[in-house]
């Protein structure tokens, strides 16, 4: 494919009205994609005054046409609605490539998409290597982090890629003179097979997504019950994070398993990851070892997860958190050097 | 009800991932049921015991994975057949397309399929699948129950709109329960579907000792590429590995020496000045 034909289309996710920092990071990777002479496009489903906001902040990073995409049926995140939106911009914009999060919404339409559109899919994206001959090279973990593969797509059929939050570089700004437009997309949902019943929201998910978190404070069997892991919340709070947990601390009911960091559970890569009482098995390690910085708080000074730590503190997880978290209350008050 | 269910080899979870030529070194590797696929099949047979039926799992792989499938019939199901990869490559398009075309000719009622698999992560294959037979899906089910219909609701799709038309009337409608990032979420959708699963869904069963012996008996189907009613273009591999690597070393850094008092404030510093986080 040569590059003066690539034309990206991503999917901009937004989370409460708001678009999320994946959408972004996504249009950067478009971007560089494409190279000079291509077009990205964005796509973004459910519309209301926020979808203003995100269109606008889209077209100001970079994206040549922002289509919007608005129907009743797409008012909340429906599978089968938002695969059919995206087939409408597919269909308008007939892209070489269609880009996503690799978030709950984009693992759940990508594989449509890419079905539909009989293309490849490469998931999970955690880099993107382009040279100036326009080859791409993209490369995922396997096993959840235990290996990387690099791979490629090859030539004849659309791409589909779905970028894991946090690890690719934002779209930068472009000059007013190259903003883009805002176009809304004629679309009528088709007849819905599925219908939601029921939603049962979670008191503190708050909006951010354990994979997109850039702070992590994650329990294990060490918490000893639920109620142990309010000091580790009460950390999360103060640093501007989210709790995550082992395996072990699910099994045992102290937390829910949507919370699971690990081989099968979720992967991450935020830049501080806090280990507390969470002794380092490897499916654990698998899930989190790409983490920029990470701390093990552990009673038991052989415990494998110090094994990958920067930073380890043997001590007992209910005495040093609390500590912690009055430690960093007092310097987060006061200005960095 | 005649359900399929999906299901992948996989190394077991405690393996360490060594890299030899090129390639994932596999002697000495113990295999398992992909954990998530496991979820699948328990809720299979579950489903079957209160609502009758046939539970078939389908695989695609190579010839190893038949242990797979005999520890699937183990368990209980009642039949296995197993897609054997060459001539696919390990590329999702492909694979989609020969297990969207096997699981069409058994004409399912229910589809059930891991939330992804533990070894490639990308969760791609069985919603291709579902795309591809134009079936609606269900991601991420902590919870499923089957109601028979005792009219057709007026929410239920036309079954003639589905590549599994063959299929009866929806005489079955699923109400899932699903984990999603905003909470838990609870939806209706007719059948035929497919629904993937989560942990949480159910907790699997070991294989019984009588169940291991019936198993030997019943039929594992070895289906080959050209078996299959698949165009040239399905067989045409979309993307392709060009290297495997090891994740980049990560040394032990250190532990913080001191009284509780000390430790905390020493690493509070650290993370702000070494680490320049805060
Ligand atoms: C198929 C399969 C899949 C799996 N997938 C995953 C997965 O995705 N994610 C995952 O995490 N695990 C997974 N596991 C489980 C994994 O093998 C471990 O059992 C699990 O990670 C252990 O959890 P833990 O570290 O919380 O508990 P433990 O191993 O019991 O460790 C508890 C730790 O807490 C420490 N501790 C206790 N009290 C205190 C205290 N007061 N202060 C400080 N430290 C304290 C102890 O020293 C110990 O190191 C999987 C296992 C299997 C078989």
């Amino acid at each position: 494919m040569s590059n003066c034909s690539r034309t990206a289309l991503v999917f901009a996710e937004c989370a409460d009205g708001k678009l999320r920092r994946v959408a972004l990071e996504a249009l950067g990777a478009a971007r560089q994609l494409v190279q000079d002479g291509g077009a990205v496009h964005a796509v973004l489903v459910g519309g209301g005054t926020a979808a203003s906001e995100a269109a606008a902040e889209l077209a100001a990073r970079g994206a040549g046409v922002v289509h919007v995409i608005d129907d009743p049926a797409l008012a909340q995140f429906a599978p089968e609605a938002y695969a059919a939106a995206i087939g409408a911009a597919v269909a308008a914009v007939r892209p070489s490539m269609i880009l996503l999060g690799h978030t709950a919404a984009g693992r759940e339409l990508a594989p449509r998409v890419a079905a539909a559109v009989r293309g490849g899919h490469i998931a999970d994206v955690t880099a993107v290597e382009t040279t100036d001959g326009g080859d791409a090279v993209f490369t995922r973990p396997l096993y959840a982090g235990k290996a990387f593969e690099r791979r490629r797509f090859l030539p004849g059929a659309p791409w589909v890629i779905t970028v894991r939050p946090n690890n690719l570089p934002l779209a930068d700004g472009v000059p007013p003179d190259r903003q883009g437009v805002i176009a809304a997309l004629p679309f009528t949902a088709p007849p819905l097979s599925t219908t939601v019943l029921a939603i049962a929201r979670k008191a503190d998910a708050g909006g951010v997504d354990l994979a997109e978190a850039d702070i992590i404070v994650a329990g294990g069997r060490g918490v000893r019950s639920a109620a142990g892991f309010a000091p580790l919340q009460a950390l999360a709070q103060t640093l501007g994070g989210v709790l995550g947990a082992s395996r072990g601390a699910c099994d045992a009911g102290y937390c829910d398993y949507s919370l699971q960091i690990g081989q099968t559970g979720k992967t991450v890569t935020p830049k501080l990851y806090i280990a507390c009482g969470i002794s380092g098995a490897i499916q654990h390690l698998a899930g989190m070892s790409q983490s920029r910085v990470i701390v093990a708080i552990n009673k038991d000074p052989e415990a494998p997860i110090f094994s990958i730590a920067d930073y380890g503190i043997v001590g007992d997880l209910f005495e040093i958190v609390p500590l912690l978290t009055k430690r960093f209350q007092l310097l987060l008050s006061q200005p960095g050097d | 009800m005649n359900m399929v269910v999906l299901v992948k080899q996989t190394f077991d979870t405690e393996e360490k991932i060594e890299l030899a030529h090129g390639a994932i070194n596999e002697d000495h590797v113990k295999f398992i049921i992909n954990p998530y696929d496991e979820y699948a099949l328990e809720e299979a047979l579950r489903l079957r015991e209160k609502h009758g039926g046939r539970v078939t799992v389908a695989a695609c792989g190579p010839s190893r994975a038949a242990e797979t499938l005999r520890t699937a019939l183990a368990m209980g199901a009642d039949e296995a057949v197993l897609i054997e990869e060459s001539g696919l490559g390990e590329d999702g398009h492909t694979i989609a397309a020969a297990l969207a075309a096997a699981v069409k000719e058994l004409a399912p009622d229910l589809v059930l399929a891991g939330l992804f698999a533990i070894d490639r992560g990308a969760g791609s294959i069985a919603l291709q699948v579902a795309e591809r037979l134009r079936l609606p899906h269900a991601a991420a089910a902590l919870k499923i129950e089957i109601h028979r219909n005792v009219e057709t609701p007026a929410a239920a799709a036309s079954p003639a709109d589905t590549e599994l038309a063959q299929s009866p009337s929806p005489d079955f409608t699923a109400v899932v329960q699903r984990d999603t990032e905003w909470g838990l979420e609870t939806v209706q959708l007719p059948l035929p579907a497919l629904i993937t699963a989560q942990q949480g869904l159910n907790e699997p069963r070991y294989p019984s000792l009588p169940g291991i012996m019936k198993a030997k008996r019943k039929a594992l189907h070895h289906l080959t590429i050209a078996e299959l009613d698949l165009t040239p273009d399905d067989l045409n591999p979309r993307t392709e590995r060009l290297a495997l690597l090891s994740p980049p070393p990560r040394a032990a850094g250190r532990k913080l020496a001191g009284t509780p008092e000390e430790q905390a404030d020493a690493l509070a510093g650290l993370l702000r000045s070494e680490a320049k986080l805060f």
